[in-house]
């Protein structure tokens, strides 16, 4: 099928962006997103032009590298997916596609649709972690932990970083991300010890970097590609009430 | 605590506490209202109660602080929100990801408290500063009264503006039930008390609860409409 | 003369590794914050190493070429970890896990490595529940165990479908606590472009910081390679679009020797490819296979008709099946081992008998789904079937899945020591960069367990033994040291040089063509003369990217045709050494198979009275052929034998 894109294009992180407009012809629908996008830039720079930059790399829906808001939605009209799974088969021949990086102060552009999203990492570091060194830990079945527990733990722990959630939020609220930690080290007794502290930490590193505020609209649980669910928000919060109430 | 109050977390705990604060309020005037369609006589006998109770008295500014900080609140989270986004996108879907009225909580906000600068102007302000003819006391059980009813009655049925009153008024409620089902859900949310299952029926709760406010406030200009 | 000194430390197999660690040298605490280290790579090997070298003390750099550490590739791996945990009371231990891994590994890999694996596994389940990996458990709380090839326990560890991320996160958990601590400076977005080498010790790396272009040094006492394999020399593997092997081969040719190369796994059940265009193939994860069966149609005119679209596979009656893998192996059937399956499916295909595109086969799980139920097979593997029908657009549950081998892993890599040492002082090589402890096959569920235990529990031992003796080297200043300017410099010009050729073909169609190339001549299936073939093709072919490429953009901004020419450039060097590597090997052995050799019934034919050793080769100049070193291979502990699966 035949496509017109209308990309965000831009330099770099200072330069200001716009939007240019390219076809491209002939793509089945077996391809990926990514890989129409593949052809397009082999496209471009078989014609001197210089190729869009976009963030990718497993390209199995698991590294959470890709990014890409495309015709309003953050990872493409498909559910449960990340761009790289996205199919051209989700799309109908001349449809124009519109493809824009993710949007928000927490992650600016660094060019075309590349976004810097250190934020994620800098609030991880802030308490993202149960704080034990290497050697010295008991025997792994020394505690046993409920499955319920477990596998609650594991839903939040699916989380990849893409940052769909920030993207999608219309406040570009980062709860769901922060919550999905504190609620998988909350449930988990190894977590539990320092769960106040964390937190607390968690919560003060993300609102120092310039994310909005959750009001509760549950988009991000919608485009979240592993579907983690806004319940660990309200986990998030009743963890951060407890650990003022501790004070 | 400082810390807290300056969070984002605290200050959504603020809203939602007000918010569920605001709510019982609702409930409680909605009842008072409702004696409305059993007669003068209840509504005067309710309304004088609740003039003169010493904890409404009491609870008044207590009300006053809690709908100023609910919209302060919700003013500042407002502002810092629109700021976490400097570049919008060009285009966007709506309606796929979340209800229209969850997006658009402010915008309800500032529908609710237009009607309520109306309402106060109509009601509260004539009853507790400046007066109004229609509000000559009458006699009730051997007690003397304001007759509240006949002001209420006499602006739903105003020849004149009387049908435009009734029909701002029923927005208002309407607009105030659908800023109600997000609100109800959403405050038990950011307070901690929800999860997958009770979130199924805090928003089924919250519908409801949406539904009995809206209707129960359309109700009384309706039933004056018709009783006309 | 050759510096091979494997340095395995004297004693009994079971105690060699207690021996190093009672004997080894230590820094300390003081000391250990005046000693640097640098750690390319963030996958379970670098991160586990960064983390636990920061714990104690050290000053580590760590650097990684994506946007977060978390992204490392490991973080794909869905099986699981093994461990001889022996949870499940069926009669594992670490011998047994020591001994399957050898066999697995065709007899190819060094014993005491291997040894030290297996002790180890055990501290890596306990480390990662610690850190709040959630491991899947039972009701009672405990935790769940499953079984892959290779092995007739069950000491599989996993997290659903999604192992490698869960215990990624893990890693990177604990990488973030040290980022935290000021222990562990991270560089992410930052890609390691050269060792530099000071009086004959590695002391620090060359690197481009992939926003602004800008090149910088970094200075270290040692360094750490944990910069994964080199699959996507391929072009189309399993791998990440980033994964590379230039940090191994920057490393080669610094001096350090490459072991093994030829050894590269291909995994039976992948998703086949199915376009030019087509950018990376998805691994469906070997689980399946203990439910689905593999087939191809018996009559020629039925696979003939299925491939142009006349026939259904469901309308093909069970007589008319091959399901070849029971046919040939019927003690293991479907569930032989990778190396194995691969070959038989090619063979098949060759054949004529393929589905698809014709490089296809079946997996069905119709039988399956008629004794439990779809309810019970969805339980099993309802997330792989959903990500299949998301790319090929058809419900498995309905019609049989099309899968064909891809190239998956490579247990070849930088020659180390026991201690994990290259053969350049200073310099390791940890995780899928070293040539590892999985000679010529790797099990399933092994490549994590190497991974943690080389991070977590064998270089902060054996990194700290080496520093000791560095104690008193002083930090040098990279602005000022001879070697670090000129290796600086010679990062520059090599950057120019691919800058201004400025020629006709993206850098992604001789990439393409390097991967048929490596596909048709040095893949599944070896001979002579294709790989002489290979080698002057690929010859041909770096002479015509070094003519004719075109890198557009600048070099002083972000530029991913810059990166990807930058790899593709190494690619080059590692297919040709690929290529001699498996020319000299002339017996057939796991993961390489040479028709050469081969039994009757087609069945791999090892040569352990002239091949038991391990292969590595040193760079001699880009126009010489490397030299070939052996490091011989010796089994104490276990009897060398024939892998039957029959």
């Amino acid at each position: 099928m035949d496509l017109k894109l209308r990309v965000w294009r831009q330099k770099d992180a200072n330069s200001k962006g716009g939007f240019e407009n390219y076809d491209v012809q002939n793509i089945t629908t077996d391809a990926s997103f990514l890989e129409m996008m593949d052809i397009l830039n082999e496209q471009l720079v078989n014609s001197g032009q210089d190729p869009v930059a976009f963030d990718h790399d497993c390209r199995e829906g698991i590294c959470g590298m890709c990014s890409l808001y495309i015709n309003g939605r953050a990872h493409g009209p498909d559910t449960e997916v990340t761009t790289c799974q996205l199919h051209m088969r989700k799309f109908k021949d001349g449809d124009t596609i519109t493809i824009e990086p993710w949007r928000s102060g927490g992650f600016p552009v660094i060019k075309d649709l590349m976004v810097d999203r250190s934020a994620y990492d800098k609030i991880l570091q802030a308490g993202g972690y149960v704080s034990v060194n290497t050697g010295g830990v008991p025997d792994a079945n020394a505690l046993p932990i409920s499955k319920i527990d477990a596998d609650e733990a594991m839903d939040a722990a699916t989380c990849i970083g893409c940052g769909a959630c920030v993207a999608t939020c219309k406040n570009s609220s980062a709860m769901l991300f922060v919550s999905a930690k504190v609620s998988q080290l909350a449930l988990l007794p190894q977590g539990k010890v320092e769960a106040s502290r964390r937190a607390k930490a968690m919560v003060a590193r993300m609102d120092e970097l310039g994310f909005g505020n959750c009001t509760n609209t549950g988009a991000c649980e919608v485009e979240c590609p592993k579907g983690i669910s806004i319940a660990h928000i309200a986990r998030l919060n009743r963890e951060f009430l407890f650990a003022t109430c501790k004070e | 605590m400082s810390g807290f109050m300056s969070s984002s977390i605290g200050k959504k705990f603020f809203m939602s506490i007000t918010g569920l604060f605001l709510m019982v309020f609702l409930l409680v005037h909605l009842t008072a209202n409702l004696a409305l369609l059993f007669g003068p006589e209840a509504f005067n006998k309710v309304s004088h109660f609740m003039g003169t109770n010493p904890i409404i008295q009491v609870m008044q500014p207590v009300l006053a602080i809690g709908f100023i900080l609910h919209i302060l609140y919700a003013s500042m989270l407002t502002i810092q929100n629109q700021k976490a986004r400097p570049e919008s996108y060009a285009k966007t879907v709506n309606g796929h990801q979340s209800s229209w009225t969850s997006k658009n909580m402010y915008i309800l906000g500032g529908v609710v408290l237009s009607f309520l600068v109306l309402h106060i102007i109509n009601f509260f302000w004539k009853m507790k500063v400046t007066g109004s003819p229609l509000l000559n006391e009458v006699e009730v059980d051997g007690e003397m009264m304001e007759n509240a009813y006949g002001l209420v009655v006499g602006l739903f049925k105003d020849p004149q503006l009387g049908i435009v009153y009734s029909l701002v008024y029923i927005l208002g409620a309407v607009g105030l039930g659908f800023h109600l089902t997000h609100g109800f859900w959403s405050s038990f949310q950011t307070i901690g008390m929800s999860n997958d299952l009770w979130r199924k029926r805090l928003t089924a709760v919250g519908y409801l609860f949406a539904l009995l406010i809206g209707a129960g406030f359309s109700i009384i200009p309706l039933f004056l409409m018709i009783t006309a | 003369m050759t510096k091979l000194n494997s340095k395995i430390p004297e004693g009994l197999v079971a105690e060699k590794w207690d021996n190093y660690k009672a004997h080894q040298k230590l820094v300390n605490p003081a000391n250990k914050r005046k000693l640097d280290v640098i750690v390319v790579g963030t996958g379970l090997a670098g991160g586990a190493a960064a983390a636990s070298l920061g714990e104690l003390g050290f000053n580590v750099k760590v650097f990684c070429y994506q946007d977060s550490p978390r992204r490392a590739h490991s973080i794909a791996a869905q099986g699981g970890i093994n461990a001889a945990k022996n949870y499940p009371n069926d009669g594992d231990s670490i011998y047994r896990l020591f001994y399957d891994t050898v066999k697995g590994g065709d007899y190819r890999a060094r014993e005491a490595n291997v040894y030290r694996l297996a002790q180890v596994s055990n501290d890596i389940i306990d480390q990662c529940v610690a850190q709040g990996v959630p491991f899947a458990r039972e009701y009672g709380g405990l935790l769940d165990n499953r079984s892959f090839g290779g092995a007739q326990v069950s000491r599989t560890f996993y997290a659903r479908g999604q192992t490698g991320q869960q215990l990624l996160l893990g890693a990177y958990g604990a990488l973030n606590r040290q980022i935290e601590a000021g222990t562990c400076k991270m560089y992410n977005r930052t890609e390691m472009m050269d060792v530099v080498v000071v009086d004959g010790k590695a002391r620090g790396i060359i690197t481009r910081n992939m926003v602004t272009g800008e090149i910088d040094a970094h200075f270290g006492h040692a360094v750490v390679l944990a910069t994964g394999g080199y699959g996507n020399v391929f072009f189309l593997s399993t791998n990440a679009m980033g994964s590379n092997g230039s940090a191994a081969v920057k490393a080669y040719r610094k001096g350090a020797y490459f072991g093994n190369p030829c050894y590269v796994q291909i995994h039976p059940t992948c998703i086949p490819v199915h376009g030019d265009f087509q950018s990376k193939l998805t691994l469906m994860s070997e689980s399946l296979r203990n439910d689905g069966r593999i087939w191809v149609p018996k009559k020629k005119e039925d696979a003939e008709a299925i491939r142009a679209g006349k026939l259904k596979p469901t309308e093909i009656k069970a007589e008319d099946r091959d399901y070849y893998l029971e046919r040939r192996y019927p003690a293991f059937g479907n569930l032989v081992p990778r190396d194995v399956a691969s070959r038989a499916a090619k063979e098949r295909c060759d054949a004529g008998y393929g589905v698809g595109t014709g490089q296809a086969v079946y997996l069905d799980f119709k039988t399956a789904i008629e004794r439990l139920g779809e309810d019970k097979i969805r339980e099993r593997y309802g997330n792989l079937f959903q990500m299949y029908e998301k790319i090929v657009d058809e419900n498995p549950y309905k019609t049989p899945m099309m899968i064909y081998p891809a190239i998956h892993y490579t247990m070849g890599g930088l020659w180390v020591d026991y201690e994990l040492q290259t053969t350049i002082p200073g310099l390791f090589a940890a995780g899928e960069a070293n040539f590892s402890d999985h000679g010529a096959n790797r099990l399933g569920a092994s490549a994590l367990m190497q991974g943690l235990a080389d991070g977590y529990f064998v270089l902060p031992y054996t990194v700290q033994n080496y520093l000791a003796d560095e104690l008193h080297t002083p930090r040098l200043n990279p602005e000022e040291t001879k070697e670090f300017i000129e290796a600086k410099d010679e990062v520059q010009n090599h950057i120019n040089k691919l800058m201004n050729i400025n020629g006709s073909r993206s850098v992604d169609s001789i990439h393409k063509e390097l991967g048929h190339i490596m596909w048709d001549n040095v893949g599944m299936a070896r001979n002579e003369k294709g790989l002489k073939d290979a080698i002057e093709k690929i010859s041909a072919l770096r002479k015509e990217f070094w003519a004719n490429v075109k890198v557009p953009g600048s070099a002083n901004e972000m530029n991913p045709e810059l990166e990807k020419a930058n790899r593709v450039a190494d690619f080059l060097e590692l297919g040709e050494l690929m290529a001699r590597d498996a020319l000299h090997r002339e017996e057939s052995c796991g993961g390489h198979f040479r028709e050469e050799f081969q039994t009757e019934e087609g069945e791999a034919k090892r040569n352990d009275q002239d091949f038991t050793y391990v292969a590595t080769w040193e760079y001699k100049g880009s126009e010489a052929s490397p030299e070939l070193h052996k490091e011989d291979l010796k089994y104490e502990a276990i009897e060398v034998k024939v892998r039957n699966y029959k």
